[in-house]
């Protein structure tokens, strides 16, 4: 989108406590369409990671095929990527994380990337509870081949070239709490306010947090009649909560009228912080969220926010018991039997 | 009754027809086991079907005191204990040779042949007598029928004492039983026959120090030397054991057995796209992974196969190769997922195979196997078979030297990425093809790099650049060519060429290539003969090759696909290979080879038929 990027940044960039200013967790350029959703969501990412102070080298992030499995090239580029293939991008995760736990695993993928082809490794991966983040940038098109519906546009939706969808849109935040997926937010590409704090959280959650973010195709799904356009998803958007995440040790000051805000503690002793809660909806309580996807589904509307949050998740690490240290720095000394052990095993086999 | 004269001391072939899900596998092992105990070489074939419960199952066992272990036609004595296949089972007895059966009821007069001898044993008969509970009376039928071969055969009665005291270690309360089911089948065979047969078993000093095991379990040992730490697998026959196996050794040796913690992780995946993915991620993040399968998952796992090798991931493959194609026979064995597996995804690909024989080259080769993967940054695929993967065999003992190390490629860490200027994910700096990596986490503002299955440059940035393309491929080739140097060597029969033709062969097929040269030597026919135990072909095979006027190649599939391969890949004239081949699912005999190659030199060597 754009072709220059000025080098220079002002020396008195405001530093995160790593010492690190913002531009340090950017990446190359980006060469989606002008005014696509999935660069304000990639700038989101970037600005989440600086103020949660990531240190970009141990984070490693993944993606599958398409527009938005592109984006990762366009953050943080001191932290390794893995551009898998189209629909597997979980799977490339579940290895990398069995093999190194001490790392944030952040995948990004897309409505025909997940909601399509990749919908078996999606699926399974919340119910490994696989603990990374997973994006899905969801414009309900394929964006690459120039338009197509996918599974996530509505019933009804008409794209640019007047085609009305057919068919009923797979709801994947819905579909994500039944499954019993951990932590699930929704937002949209242009509400960087709810977006960032959402990612911050999703970073600290030890298990499947997934965050499904309306992100309109400029090109090809914008116009008047799509419900995946700017001006649709704006006018049918409404919250669960506003979302803070407060990290670790921080003093929680800002007061909120009793009844309308709620903390939930994270295992590593952060908070998520929500205020001006909707009425009869509990994050921790997964019937009330689902009740509140499906009511907002019913009216129409695009409900956003932190959607669900289990705090006592207990990831695939916890559940196959695999050791504390990362598996990938274990040494021969730590894998291998030896000559002995197999003299025994020979003498068994006689 | 009258015997003819068919002595054949420890010089034969039992075949079991049972019925799936009746427990008769464990008896028949029992069998199998004692005979070896006895010292003399014994090769099972579980010949199966693909149920769990209720169908015709066959167990053949070879006893040979020459060694010969591969699998011979025609059967000497048949144990029918399944009224479903019955009349099959007599027609598969050589002329000559016995017939054991139930004789609770009468045989009737179809099962009635002239020129084989009777062994009618009431063997319903005897468990209701004895026992009352229904799954005893089931399972004891088989111990008592094992007990009236070890007294027709003349096996020591303390051989199955001990056997049974090892399987029974901490159950010793279920030894009596067996015990006795046993006495009862030799005690009938006192009074009712004369003993022991012309078939018989004598005690031999020729096993040495062998194991018994299949070559399935010696994968996963083999995989747990190496240091594998991650196995993503989706349950296929014939491959299901490689895993579970690993699992097993994974509880005894990498377990702590205070916290339960384990330095392993093993994922039963939702299909093998996704088990080849899991491993192609953890290999890329620093953890030795595999996966094994057979021919369905190879043909899913096909496009992140492409992915591994034109990103250069490390990657295990095992695939327990079954008869195909599509579902195929996947209880019966063949050798034919040869180019399947050498050029597996679209564009041009080629991946290292590795072709072991035996249960211990399973063994070497599975540890070997993520060596290579990780010298070369690329997948290998180890291609065994069903016969290798769930038949047991007689093997050399396992062996590991303590000071071997892993040999984990070409992986910068962060002292040495402090050295460097700019860091090059697909720089060829040795000039041999193979590149430097590094794994996630290493250092905070070098080495990391964006893996991609797109086309990319030495810095692996995405470029649709022709030439940077071009590089990339053809430096792609170069590393091809230093896997010839580094792959494992063939075994080569002679330490010079001395004859005209050659045999070529590979995996399960040494064993009858081997006894078929030795049949063939009886009819004065000498040949020179290779074993290659990997791909891609270096320089000794070609030299092989290239030295012998004709090469008969042995395989067992339709198509010839060895051969294919010796074609494309070292530019051999098809008129020179002579193809050998096996396709029915069974593992091919010696006899089929000798067969079709005096048919062969009857043409007088003239062309190659397939």
């Amino acid at each position: 989108m754009t072709y220059i990027r000025p080098k220079f940044r002002h020396p008195e960039l405001p530093k995160n406590k790593l010492g690190y200013s913002v531009d340090y967790y950017e990446g190359a350029l980006s060469t989606l369409c002008a005014g696509c959703g999935h660069d304000s969501i990639s700038a989101a990412i970037v600005r989440a990671c600086y103020e949660a102070n990531i240190e970009p080298h141990k984070l490693a992030k993944l993606s599958g095929i398409g527009c938005s499995s592109k984006t990762p090239a366009y953050f943080l580029s001191n932290s390794h990527g893995f551009n898998s293939v189209h629909g597997r991008m979980p799977s490339i995760a579940t290895g990398a994380n069995l093999a190194n736990r001490d790392l944030i695993y952040f995948g990004v993928s897309g409505d025909g990337d997940t909601a399509s082809i990749g919908m078996g490794q999606f699926v399974h991966a919340i119910r490994r509870n696989l603990n990374m983040v997973y994006i899905v940038m969801n414009n309900g098109c394929y964006g690459l081949t120039k338009g197509q519906d996918s599974a996530t546009a509505d019933q009804g939706s008409k794209n640019k070239s007047g085609n009305v969808n057919l068919f009923d849109s797979i709801d994947l935040a819905g579909m994500a709490i039944e499954l019993g997926a951990s932590f699930i937010a929704q937002s949209f590409s242009g509400d960087k306010t709810q977006l960032v704090p959402l990612i911050k959280a999703a970073m600290h959650h030890p298990g499947f947090a997934f965050i499904n973010v309306i992100s309109p195709c400029v090109t090809f799904n914008n116009n008047a009649g799509s419900t995946k356009s700017y001006d649709y998803v704006r006018h049918h958007i409404d919250a669960t909560a506003t979302v803070d995440f407060v990290p670790e040790m921080s003093e929680i000051t800002t007061e909120y009228d009793e009844g309308t805000s709620k903390q939930v503690k994270m295992h590593d002793g952060s908070f998520v912080s929500l205020h001006k809660v909707a009425h009869g909806w509990d994050p921790v309580d997964r019937l009330s969220a689902m009740n509140a996807i499906h009511h907002a589904r019913a009216n129409n509307e695009v409900l956003t926010g932190l959607l669900y949050i289990n705090p006592n998740s207990n990831d695939l690490h916890h559940l196959v018991q695999t050791t504390d240290k990362p598996l990938n720095v274990l040494t021969k000394s730590e894998l291998c039997p030896g000559a002995e052990a197999l003299k025994k095993i020979n003498e068994e086999l006689k | 009754m009258s015997a003819v004269n068919n002595s054949k001391i420890n010089d034969f072939v039992v075949r079991f027809a049972n019925v799936n899900g009746t427990g008769s596998a464990s008896a028949n092992f029992l069998f199998t086991k004692a005979v070896f105990r006895m010292g003399i070489p014994a090769t099972p074939k579980n010949i199966f079907p693909s149920n769990i419960q209720g169908l015709p199952t066959w167990y053949e066992v070879r006893i040979n005191e020459k060694g010969y272990l591969g699998r011979r036609e025609g059967i000497d004595l048949m144990v029918s204990v399944n009224p479903q296949s019955m009349l099959n089972d007599v027609a598969c007895v050589k002329p000559g040779g016995y017939f054991m059966y139930d004789s609770t009821k009468k045989l009737h007069a179809e099962y009635i042949r002239e020129n084989i001898s009777y062994l009618g044993i009431p063997l319903m008969q005897m468990c209701n007598e004895n026992y009352t509970d229904p799954r005893q009376r089931q399972l004891f039928k088989n111990i008592i029928y094992v007990g009236a071969l070890s007294a027709l055969f003349d096996i020591e009665f303390n051989v199955f004492e001990d056997l049974l005291a090892e399987q029974f270690k901490g159950k010793e309360k279920l030894i009596p039983a067996n015990i006795k089911a046993l006495q009862l089948g030799i005690d009938y065979v006192h009074a009712n026959f004369k003993f022991p047969l012309d078939l018989r078993v004598e005690r031999r000093n020729l096993v040495g120090d062998s194991i018994m095991i299949d070559g399935n379990s010696a994968c996963g040992l083999g995989a747990i030397y190496a240091g594998a730490t991650v196995a993503a697998w989706y349950p296929i026959t014939p491959s299901t054991s490689v895993v579970e196996a690993f699992g097993a050794y994974a509880d005894e040796f990498r377990t702590d057995k205070i916290t339960g913690k384990r330095n392993v992780a093993i994922v039963q995946a939702e299909d093998e796209l996704a088990a080849i993915g899991m491993v192609i991620g953890a290999n890329w993040n620093g953890a030795r992974s595999f996966t094994a399968t057979s021919g369905p998952g190879l043909s899913l796992m096909n496009e992140f196969l492409g992915l591994a090798y034109f990103a250069e991931v490390p990657a295990v493959l095992i695939d327990v190769q079954r008869t195909g194609p599509s579902t195929g026979m996947p209880t019966r064995t063949q050798q034919s997922d040869i180019l399947e597996a050498a050029y597996a995804s679209h564009g041009d690909t080629k991946h290292v195979l590795l072709f072991p024989s035996t249960p211990k080259e399973c063994f070497e080769l599975t540890a070997e196997a993520f060596d290579l993967a990780e010298q070369l940054q690329t997948p290998v695929i180890m291609l065994t078979d069903l016969d290798l993967g769930m038949n047991d065999h007689v093997s050399p003992a396992f062996e590991w030297d303590d000071n071997r190390e892993y040999k984990r490629g070409k992986v910068l860490n962060a002292e040495a990425l402090e050295h460097i200027q700019k860091f090059g994910r697909y720089l060829d700096v040795d000039d041999d093809g193979i590149t430097y990596r590094t794994y996630p986490g290493t250092h905070p503002s070098k080495g990391s790099y964006f893996t991609r299955g797109t086309s990319h440059d030495e810095y692996a940035a995405y470029t649709e650049d022709s030439e940077a393309y071009k590089r990339n491929v053809d430096r792609l080739i170069k590393k091809w060519n230093t896997a010839k140097k580094i792959v494992p060597e063939p075994q080569l029969y002679q330490n010079k060429n001395q004859h005209k033709n050659g045999l070529l062969f590979f995996g399960t097929s040494q064993y009858a290539t081997e006894e078929a040269m030795d049949l063939l030597r009886e009819k004065q026919v000498y040949v020179d003969a290779i074993r290659i135990k990997a791909f891609p072909f270096g320089r000794v095979v070609e030299d092989f090759i290239n030295s012998h006027e004709k090469i008969v190649v042995i395989e067992q599939n339709r198509d010839a696909q060895m051969k294919s391969l010796l074609m494309i890949e070292l530019g051999v004239n098809p008129e020179k290979l002579i193809s050998v081949l096996n396709y029915d699912g069974m593992p091919i005999t010696a006899d089929n080879i000798v067969k079709q190659i005096t048919i062969a030199i009857n043409r007088k060597l003239e062309t190659s038929k397939i």
